[in-house]
């Protein structure tokens, strides 16, 4: 097992909680805002005759995979079809885990992008660790649907990159929703978005006369909200404490005044909400890695992390993702030093984590293409790289970094029947998601396309219906 | 073309050369798929003799002169090099550093005789990236900001572009002029694409009046910019009209030939709309084949269909990235795949990417095809060129071989140590 592994991190937690930690009490509080997402009722489904690459390192050949009840049951060749069984006739095809975007602001950021839904970015002060980016969620944000297209059946939804610390991420389920709690992925545990380098100090600083202007400044601003947020566990144990002596200390104890900040940090000092890391350089990942120990809070994953090459065996030992882009690089001075070969590197260590992320809505329509790309330079300089293994930047990995590995992610029974089926090989220029299965239902059908968009937006829009007059 | 004609064609060449003191240096790349774009089409088996950096001949059967280099393409195809698309690679280092930053004029005036092609730097590290993937030539054209916080902007007109050529060499004389419709030309015309029109027309009213009408202080050009813009216009040069919604692209060739200009069409999302128009009025379109969503009120049409049907309607389709950034000009021939993965067919596809925008922006006898005669602009593809996958294996531009090596895969050696011995730390 990798180390550091969520699954390893969230049975610790687990364990500090039934040894009676006072600081469990708010982690207990039940999510206000609920996932209220059920899949629909959906036949079973045979898919026949396939290249599967199953996102665990296994690649099978002329392979099956039933889906049932929403959930994986069986990969393996000559599979039984169960009763009244969709079969899909996949011979030459392709089949994989559906993909997961650790990096998306579709709903946030959605088109068109006009200013009346520009909702990504808190940008009113560099710590909005308070709010949370699934309240900005559009549902209707069209850039869902071509993502789905993509064979995309989970994302993570974050806050922008202005601040210091910009708020919770939700992760979601691609699915047709009115909203965002009809998405929300059951049980996934939010993130906490971070930012180091350029970002925070340009959109504050000197413009504003407010602090940060410079990496120092970024630093200092982390290091004084976790002190604050030690000093508020602190309290609230305190308070528990009195609670569980009982007596006049228990009816005169009050508990420290509710805080939606502190709530968050505090949260992620638990180990209850992972850091998605927005960090470029390597150099400041190394400073965050620190800061991290420095605190006792895990960080997940850093998100366009174009220097990850230069510290590929460090960000391995200490069990951290990093999420980045095949060719992205120049468009500022912290993505100068950005090489194609980042993510073969990145995964060519030992424990590498590498995820293809997209950050965009255009990027997040094919990270199978990214991946290729990525391929390509790794083998160039002698990586070997079979599909097999390049899928899991696209399913496990991101799985791993959103703690829900245990559910989705891979192709294995009991799994989330999220599923891809290509036309050809996932990672050419030329492939196609023929078939998007999402908890076992069938969400996209490229050759039986809806007669209607899925969007609201789209709907009754003279422009996307046909020629002009 | 026979060998012995062909060998013949090269004694008189080589003959005809002052510099034929020095022996001839020859390359025979030879058993590829040659994509010429021009008179021989597709190559199969095909060979392309390069002799003191000029294409001689493309063919089958080639031989080769005594002493050539002789490269066996064991089938790989090769194209011309590639276009880039219509970016600023060259005069922007780092797009966020404004420092480095030449593009995009901000006076808050009308400057048709804006040429940024004057700051292009053959030195950028952007164009050597981009060179290393096989592209040979791009459009440099201006930028556009709305002016903002009471600093100026850039223009309804926003200056002149020109071909740009990653092989070290200046820039050819600019080509084109470009406006602004649609949104962003309303931005920058008191908020309304209409006025956009109207700042035009009286911009070539000043133009094309030998005495300029109306009281100095409200004319839009300095004397400098009438004659600029009077020229494009009397030498039917290409005016890229960047648009994008269908009534916008319909305005802009109507408004075209009322004022006699040669309009291209940039951005183009909902061009498939209006495909009939354009192929009537001869309007080539460059567009992004990956626009395909409502990015904003102007593309609500966008569909990755947009390529095809636009080439099955007989309009000229030549490809570029929405955005014009300078490090990702690379991404363009996957954006061609991506076309042909939604109906384009390959040689179109292809086309867009060299035969066509040479065509479009008047450098069709230095870009664009592989044809003896020419410099050898082309390239060596591991695979097919327009698959992800594939990787430029070797390239000649204005006749030399290039060095496949940038800033970039000086980092990746550097770095490919540690990742092998395990210190990357």
């Amino acid at each position: 097992m990798r180390p550091c592994h969520p699954r390893a991190v969230a049975r610790l937690a687990v364990l500090a909680a039934a040894a009676g930690l006072a600081a469990a009490a708010l982690a207990a509080t039940p999510d206000p805002y609920p996932s209220t997402y059920a899949p629909a009722a959906a036949p079973p489904v045979l898919i026949r005759g396939a290249t599967v690459l199953t996102g665990t390192g296994a690649r099978y050949d002329d392979a099956d995979v039933v889906i049932a009840d929403g959930r994986i049951t069986a990969v393996g060749a000559h599979l039984e079809a169960p009763a009244g069984a969709r079969v899909v006739e996949a011979h030459g095809r392709w089949v994989t885990p559906g993909l997961i975007d650790v990096h998306s602001h579709i709903g946030v950021y959605p088109v068109p992008e006009v200013s009346g839904n520009s909702d990504g970015n808190e940008a009113t002060a560099p710590v909005t660790a308070n709010v949370w980016a699934e309240h900005s969620v559009w549902p209707v944000d069209p850039a869902f649907d071509t993502a789905l297209a993509g064979g995309i059946t989970t994302l993570e939804i974050l806050p922008g990159s202005a601040n210091l610390i910009g708020g919770r991420s939700v992760v979601l389920k691609n699915v047709p929703a009115v909203t965002y709690q009809a998405m929300k992925f059951p049980g996934a545990p939010q993130g906490l978005k971070m930012a180091c380098g350029e970002n925070p100090k340009r959109v504050y600083g000197a413009g504003r006369n407010v602090a940060p202007s410079t990496r120092m400044g970024n630093v200092a601003g982390y290091r004084a909200q976790w002190i604050e947020a030690q000093e508020y566990l602190r309290d609230l144990a305190a308070y528990e404490a009195k609670v569980k002596a009982g007596g006049k200390a228990a009816e005169e104890a009050k508990p420290p005044k509710r805080d939606l900040r502190l709530e968050t940090l505090a949260a992620v000092l638990r180990g209850e909400i992972p850091v998605q890391m927005h960090c470029y350089r390597a150099d400041e990942m190394a400073i965050m890695l620190d800061m991290s120990r420095e605190f006792g809070f895990r960080i997940a994953a850093f998100h366009h992390a174009v220097e990850a090459y230069k510290i590929a065996n460090l960000l391995a030992e200490r069990g951290v993702c990093a999420a980045m882009w095949a060719d992205w690089w120049g468009f500022k001075m912290e993505a100068n030093d950005g090489i194609q070969e980042n993510i073969a590197f990145v995964d060519a260590v030992p424990n590498g984590c590498a995820i293809v992320h997209s950050d965009s809505d255009e990027g997040i329509q094919r990270l199978n293409q990214e991946a290729g790309k990525a391929i390509a330079r790794g083998r160039a300089v002698g990586l070997a790289i079979p599909p097999e293994r390049a899928i899991e930047w696209l399913t496990r990995n991101p799985a791993r970094a959103l703690g829900i590995d245990a559910r989705t992610g891979t192709l294995e029974p009991g799994k989330m029947g999220d599923v891809v089926v290509w036309n050809h090989d996932p990672f050419s220029v030329y492939a196609l998601a023929d078939e998007v299965y999402i908890d076992g239902v069938l969400q996209y059908d490229r050759v039986h396309p809806r007669g209607k968009p899925r969007s609201d937006f789209m709907l009754g829009q003279p422009a996307a219906a046909g020629a002009a007059p | 073309m026979s060998a012995r004609r062909m060998l013949g064609l090269v004694l008189v060449l080589v003959a005809a050369t002052p510099a034929a003191a020095a022996a001839p240096t020859a390359v025979l790349l030879r058993n590829g798929v040659i994509h010429t774009e021009a008179a021989h089409g597709t190559v199969a088996g095909g060979s392309v003799l390069i002799v003191d950096g000029r294409v001689t001949a493309v063919g089958r059967d080639l031989v080769a002169p005594p002493g050539a280099e002789v490269i066996d393409l064991k089938g790989r195809p090769v194209t011309p090099a590639l276009f880039g698309g219509i970016g600023q690679a060259g005069v922007a280092e780092i797009e966020l550093e404004a420092t480095t930053r030449d593009g995009t004029l901000k006076l808050g005036q009308m400057r048709p005789e804006f040429d940024p092609s004057l700051a292009f730097n053959p030195d950028s590290v952007a164009v050597a990236v981009a060179r290393v993937e096989g592209i040979g030539f791009a459009l440099l054209a201006p930028g556009a900001e709305p002016g903002s916080k009471g600093a100026p902007g850039s223009s309804v007109i926003a200056g002149l572009a020109s071909i740009v050529r990653f092989d070290g060499r200046r820039p050819r004389p600019p080509v084109a002029l470009e406006v602004l419709v649609g949104e962003e030309g309303g931005a920058l015309a008191g908020e309304s694409r209409a006025a956009a029109y109207m700042l035009l027309a009286q911009a070539l009213e000043e133009a094309r009046s030998p005495a300029p009408p109306g009281p100095a202080e409200q004319r839009l050009l300095t004397p400098a910019g009438r004659r600029a813009l009077k020229a494009l216009a009397a030498e039917q040069r290409p005016v890229l009209f960047r648009a994008d919604r269908a009534a916008d692209i319909r305005t802009a060739v109507e408004f075209a030939a009322r004022e006699k200009l040669a309009a291209v069409i940039a951005g183009g999302a909902e061009a498939w709309r209006v495909a009939p128009l354009l192929a009537r009025a001869q309007v080539p379109v460059v567009i992004d084949p990956l626009d395909d969503l409502p990015t904003g009120f102007d593309q609500v049409g966008a569909t990755l269909e947009n390529a095809a049907r636009l080439d099955a309607a007989g309009v000229a389709v030549a490809f570029s990235l929405r955005g014009g950034a300078p490090h990702e000009m690379r991404k363009l021939r996957q954006a061609a795949g991506n076309a042909v993965a939604h109906g384009m067919a390959p040689a179109a596809a292809l086309a867009a990417l060299t035969r066509v925008p040479a065509r479009i922006f008047r450098a069709a006898g230095e870009f664009g095809s592989i044809e003896p005669g020419r410099a050898a602009n082309l390239v060596v593809w591991s695979g097919d060129p327009l698959e992800v996958t594939s990787l430029v294996d070797a390239e000649w531009l204005d006749g030399q071989r290039q060095s496949l090596r940038t800033r970039q895969t000086e980092l990746r050696d550097r770095y490919l140590e540690r990742i092998r011995a395990g210190t990357a730390r």
